[in-house]
């Protein structure tokens, strides 16, 4: 009687919260129950009800096959990369830009480095081939220009992953950096005056002012993009990928694509796919705590 | 003071020459979409400024059926879409946001958990083909129409707005319906349009879900489109779809794919500077989504 009062007092709180309330049902749960069939042979004749159940034989055959080997490394080394080398640029133009005394062309280089944000991955690969691609590409022209071998950027596995990190820095950096400058914006001017006054340049003010007064923002981010380090950008690889550089550029899901929704395996690939989201949460679950031990807000 | 000159030079120089690293091909992509075809061929495609500008390109691209049909369904995800998305998103999150809801702690969590795990590609590719949705236009939209993160920026929004504002209306005699559309809806307009922006340029920018859940080319989304004008045409000699586009007359098959490329990005320019605008809020969205 008490819940059914209750429902009907805020009827139309429920009624504003049951289409969400349906669309996480129905599009975030309902799938939750097709992992079922990673333990089984599933057939789509059979469905979910009469599929044979075959336990572990799938993550065994996955664990046996050598293909797990390099979807994981590269998983891991694209992660990698995009760490070392992408994360720190945010932080670096946003402390460029946090000292620009001009404030007008402050504002001109952030409206145009926070625009290749906005681009889907198809546009930016088109641009990539535009200005790599080994015939037509300006970049090559300009190296034959100068009398150079034109090189080959796109079908050449020894620089797949710098071509995909270097992407990642041309998409992303103006926009990492906006987190970074309203974290700066909240430091206390008298810190930087203090520093002045006892004679510190622009380098020492940012190194012992700036830096540590974002260093907060700088370790939750890291520990959040560690804990996502099974996540590597779908379509980003996908676009990229060609017959020349699928050893290094396969990854989960590229493969899960290739040979599930290409292949028909569903049972396997779903298992490919569940061992890839169980260790995601792990991380992330991990790299929560560990946020949280060092003081920080975390995710949740 | 003489290092601090020294210093604004050289991050000024290092700060315009990332601008023009960032704009460059950008600048490059506009450029030989209008390029002259003839003058395309002759330079072997090394134009950095054309001496003759040219339509050509833009009017074939736009003559012909599949890139028209595309952009129309682009269009269609973009509006319809968004106007879907930000009401699940927006009443679920108000929900959310009114501490006398029972069930809202529960709720969050079960909102929550889908951030943290996902049941991968294959479980969602099924559940859309038993709803019979393959090849049809509303698996680009209802299997994207919320999100953990959008339901939480949009809670948060919620939760700023001071209660008082509601206790008074509550005086005022406004029951719950009134006070959601007199009181809160009229007050969140700024706020809707902003997330309906990012929700806009999210179901233009639709690839991956038309990937797996759209064949039929005449149902293609513009990023489909393009990704079969751009790169299998450069990988392959030709692609299904650039052969269409670029067999029937003798233009250049880079100028071509530039005008491409340039009307699909047309519009997310022109509502960039609105987006720029909310970028307050989009701060978040930029690093949880990293």
């Amino acid at each position: 009687m008490k819940v059914v009062t209750g429902i009907r007092k805020d009827l139309f709180l429920y009624a504003l919260i049951l289409p969400g309330f349906l669309y996480f049902l129905l599009f975030k749960y309902v799938p939750m129950w097709g992992i079922v069939i990673s333990f089984q042979e599933y057939s789509p004749y059979l469905g979910f009800w009469q599929s044979p159940w075959v336990g572990f034989e799938h993550f065994a055959t996955l664990f046996n096959n050598p293909d797990f080997l390099i979807i994981f490394r590269n998983t891991m080394v694209i992660s990698m990369m995009n760490i070392v080398f992408y994360f720190p640029m945010p932080i670096l133009v946003a402390l460029m830009l946090n000292e620009l005394r001009l404030k007008r062309f402050q504002r001109v280089i952030q409206s145009v480095i926070y625009l290749p944000h906005f681009l889907s991955w198809v546009i930016i690969s088109g641009i990539t081939f535009l200005l790599l691609s080994q015939s037509g590409g300006i970049v090559n022209k300009l190296l034959v220009e100068f009398g150079r071998e034109p090189y080959n950027f796109l079908t050449n596995p020894g620089i797949f992953w710098q071509l995909l990190t270097a992407q990642s820095i041309w998409k992303e950096t103006g926009w990492g950096t906006i987190i970074f400058l309203a974290a700066m914006a909240g430091i206390d001017p008298q810190l930087h005056e203090a520093a002045r006054i006892d004679g510190a340049g622009r380098i020492r003010q940012i190194w012992h002012v700036t830096l540590p007064g974002i260093r907060n923002v700088i370790v939750t981010l890291l520990i959040l993009r560690l804990g996502n380090i099974m996540d590597v950008g779908f379509e980003q690889v996908f676009l990229m990928m060609n017959s020349a550089v699928t050893d290094v550029a396969d990854v989960f899901e590229t493969y899960v694509y290739r040979n599930g929704i290409q292949q028909g395996q569903f049972s396997y690939s779903t298992a490919v796919g569940l061992f890839k989201s169980v260790i995601g949460l792990l991380m992330v679950i991990g790299a929560n705590k560990l946020a949280k031990r060092y003081g920080e807000e975390g995710l949740y | 003071m003489k290092e601090s000159k020294l210093f604004d030079v050289v991050n000024v120089t290092l700060l315009a020459l990332i601008g023009l690293a960032t704009l460059f091909p950008l600048y490059y992509v506009f450029v030989v979409s209008f390029t002259d075809p003839s003058e395309y061929i002759a330079k072997q495609g090394f134009v950095l400024f054309p001496e003759k500008w040219s339509i050509l390109s833009y009017k074939y691209i736009l003559s012909t059926d599949s890139y028209l049909r595309a952009t129309g369904v682009s269009a269609f995800l973009a509006t319809i879409g968004t106007v879907l998305s930000l009401m699940v998103t927006a009443s679920l999150a108000y929900g959310l946001s009114r501490k006398r809801l029972k069930i809202r702690k529960p709720l969050m969590l079960m909102v929550l958990f889908t951030m943290l795990f996902s049941p991968g590609i294959i479980p969602h590719y099924i559940l859309v083909r038993d709803l019979h949705l393959i090849n049809n236009l509303w698996s680009l939209i209802l299997p994207a129409l919320s999100s953990g993160w959008y339901v939480f920026l949009m809670k948060s929004f919620f939760d700023s707005i001071p209660p008082a504002l509601e206790e008074a209306a509550m005086v005022d005699g406004y029951n719950d319906v009134g006070i959601f559309f007199r009181i809160i809806l009229p007050l969140s307009l700024p706020a809707m349009a902003a997330f309906g922006l990012f929700y806009a340029v999210g179901y233009w920018n639709t690839y991956f879900n038309a990937v797996l859940y759209i064949n039929d080319p005449t149902k293609w989304p513009l990023q489909i489109l393009l990704q079969n004008i751009l790169i299998e045409s450069s990988t392959s000699s030709q692609g299904s779809g650039a052969a269409e586009l670029m067999n029937e007359r003798q233009l250049p098959a880079q100028t071509l794919k530039m005008a491409a490329v340039v009307v699909a990005t047309t519009p997310i320019l022109l509502v960039y500077p609105m987006l720029q605008k909310h970028f307050a809020k989009g701060v978040m969205l930029g690093s949880i989504k990293g």
